[in-house]
């Protein structure tokens, strides 16, 4: 009876969303009374002992290099016998590109009731309830598992990480690791640029910039900002920018800190990859977009004006 | 080659959400019901470029739903596909719903299985994990192209900041989202031919759900935007920085 914590790593190091993890995990196990461990696949660079700051008291490692590739069938393999090792009965992981790829899988092979896109820790007062979000952030559900062993995937950017003191013991564990029945060929990485759905903030533009030619400012505004840069569907759609930066429904959904929409009207479509952004900034030139009404800040205003300086201020603060 | 396209109706994105019966219902009235826009663009489309290029190609279409989704059955086999298998129960638990499929996946020994990556409704992405796990078979996720040399399916999938290429052997769960295909308008042909493409209702075998709704919320009404001049570019900065503290 433990809190296992999934900890998702990518080239040997910790990728964000799981210091975000740990931390829910850790709440958790206060909460329900037990202690919060991790389990970490593959080698990591990062000092896993200082995970024990994140609030768990031990960190089980599965060294094996083929882990260093995320191959659901392995390790949905890996993490179930993980579980039944430690005797986790909660198993916490985040629902980014690796969650969605094994948490359904994990939960087939241990019989766990899945709560995906978790947005907060449980309601354990009458059963084992939690908030997801639905149809596409404009709806909640509250739902309950009532398997002896559960399993939740936390939204990312849904939950502040809280960093205390202490150090974690770290534990090789034995678990057999089949070969993998899918060969990676090819890796293609975006080198420089911050990973749209890892980003704290993401500058992104709409079809009311005109042209490619005119995304150096956007560029200029989010290297100032450390963002991610994304687009509206039309921008994707006409090649003025590549399809992995499209965000909205059919694109990414994205939950950064903070979205800044420059040039984007706001469709219905569009809102839907964005609206669980915590703040939100509309730029536009036209009153009447629909994005106003979704925005928490706004300028109306022609953006070839607005961008340059909103990136000058920004600097001056920066330097200030 | 037999694929089987895993295809759900959702409510359309510009539909109005609201819930029934103390919050623990969807409210379907007046909603405008779907194809999944992922099943229909991505995983359905992909399976009928598979087709056009072997016509050979065994595919088949699956949903688990009551006779309410037939429309969207009919809509989906305008598009293409040979039959059509609808599972007759109703769910909203994601492994009551991929043992359905997994069932009749398994009996008919299919070579892929095509999902699209979540659909829009529970957005819960986990059904063709659940499906490949139960039938022990490799899962892609997230995949933006396929290709099939034989028995060998070139994929690429979406990771953190880029994506990697996927060699794996048939048989194959693959989660499609945007680059797969292009959306396709179903012609006349498609449609009438729709009419007369069988529809096989199946009773569904016996499964215990994993989880169970409680109930549903609507998120807080927005306070409403804060409007800054276009000339005061500083005061916007100040207040994401001060008030909102995001930068």
């Amino acid at each position: 009876m433990s809190v296992l914590i999934f900890v998702d790593q990518t080239e040997s190091h910790i990728k964000k969303s799981s210091f975000e993890v740990l931390t829910y995990g850790a709440k958790l196990a206060a909460q329900i009374g037990t202690t919060a461990e991790a389990l970490v696949l593959g080698t990591v660079n990062d000092d896993l002992a200082g995970l024990g700051k994140y609030g768990v008291t031990k960190v089980h490692q599965v060294a094996n290099e083929t882990l260093n590739h995320v191959d659901a069938q392995l390790y949905t393999k890996v993490i179930a016998d993980a579980v039944t090792a430690t005797g986790a009965t909660v198993v916490v992981m985040s629902h980014n590109i690796t969650g969605k790829a094994i948490a359904a899988r994990v939960s087939a092979r241990l019989k766990a009731g899945l709560v995906t896109a978790a947005i907060a820790l449980p309601d354990t007062s009458n059963g084992f309830t939690i908030k997801r979000a639905v149809f596409s952030g404009k709806a909640f559900a509250n739902v309950n598992i009532a398997t002896p062993i559960k399993l939740i995937s936390l939204n990312p950017n849904s939950f502040h990480v809280a960093l205390g003191e202490g150090t974690a013991t770290v534990e090789a564990l034995n678990v057999t690791v089949d070969p993998s029945k899918i060969k990676v060929t090819a890796v293609h990485k975006v080198s420089g640029e911050v990973p749209l759905t890892e980003a704290d903030i993401v500058v992104s533009a709409g079809r009311g910039l005109k042209g490619p030619e005119n995304w150096g400012m956007i560029e200029d505004l989010a290297h100032e900002l450390h963002a991610a840069t994304a687009c509206s569907r039309p921008v994707a759609d006409s090649d003025w920018r590549p399809h992995h930066e499209h965000v909205g429904q059919t694109g990414v959904q994205i939950a950064p800190n903070l979205y800044i929409a420059i040039g984007i009207s706001g469709a219905i479509q569009h809102l839907a990859g964005v609206n669980r952004s915590k703040v939100i900034v509309v730029i536009n030139k036209d009153p009447e977009a629909p994005f106003f009404k979704a925005a928490d800040y706004g300028i109306v205003g022609d953006a070839f004006e607005v961008v340059p300086q909103l990136t000058a201020e920004i600097k001056k603060m920066h330097n200030s | 080659m037999k694929i089987l396209v895993c295809i759900s109706k959702t409510p359309d994105t510009t539909s109005k959400i609201a819930f029934k019966n103390g919050n623990t219902q969807f409210d379907e009235a007046g909603v405008q019901w779907i194809l999944n826009p992922y099943d229909e663009w991505y995983a359905l489309v992909k399976a009928l470029e598979l087709k056009e290029k072997d016509a050979s190609t065994v595919l088949h279409l699956i949903t688990i739903g009551t006779a309410d989704c037939d429309p969207i059955i009919r809509k989906a086999l305008a598009l293409g596909g040979d039959e059509a298998i609808r599972v007759n129960t109703d769910s909203n638990d994601s492994y009551s719903i991929a043992s359905q499929i997994a069932a009749i996946a398994k009996e008919g020994a299919y070579d892929l299985i095509l999902t699209g990556k979540e659909t829009i409704d529970y957005n819960g992405a986990s059904v063709p994990g659940f499906i490949a796990e139960i039938l022990d078979m490799p899962y892609v996720s997230l995949a933006t192209k396929f290709e099939l040399n034989g028995t060998i399916a070139t994929i690429d999938r979406e990771i953190e900041g880029g994506e990697e290429v996927n060699e794996v052997s048939l048989p194959v769960v693959v989660g499609c989202q945007k680059g797969m295909a292009e959306q396709r308008i179903p012609n006349m042909r498609g449609i009438m031919a729709a009419r007369t493409k069988p529809l096989k209702v199946v009773e569904p075998i016996a499964v215990d759900a994993l989880t169970s709704v409680v109930n549903f919320e609507l998120p807080a009404a927005k306070a409403g935007v804060k409007l800054v001049a276009a000339d005061n570019v500083a005061e916007l900065v100040r207040l994401l920085h001060e008030e909102a503290k995001a930068i």
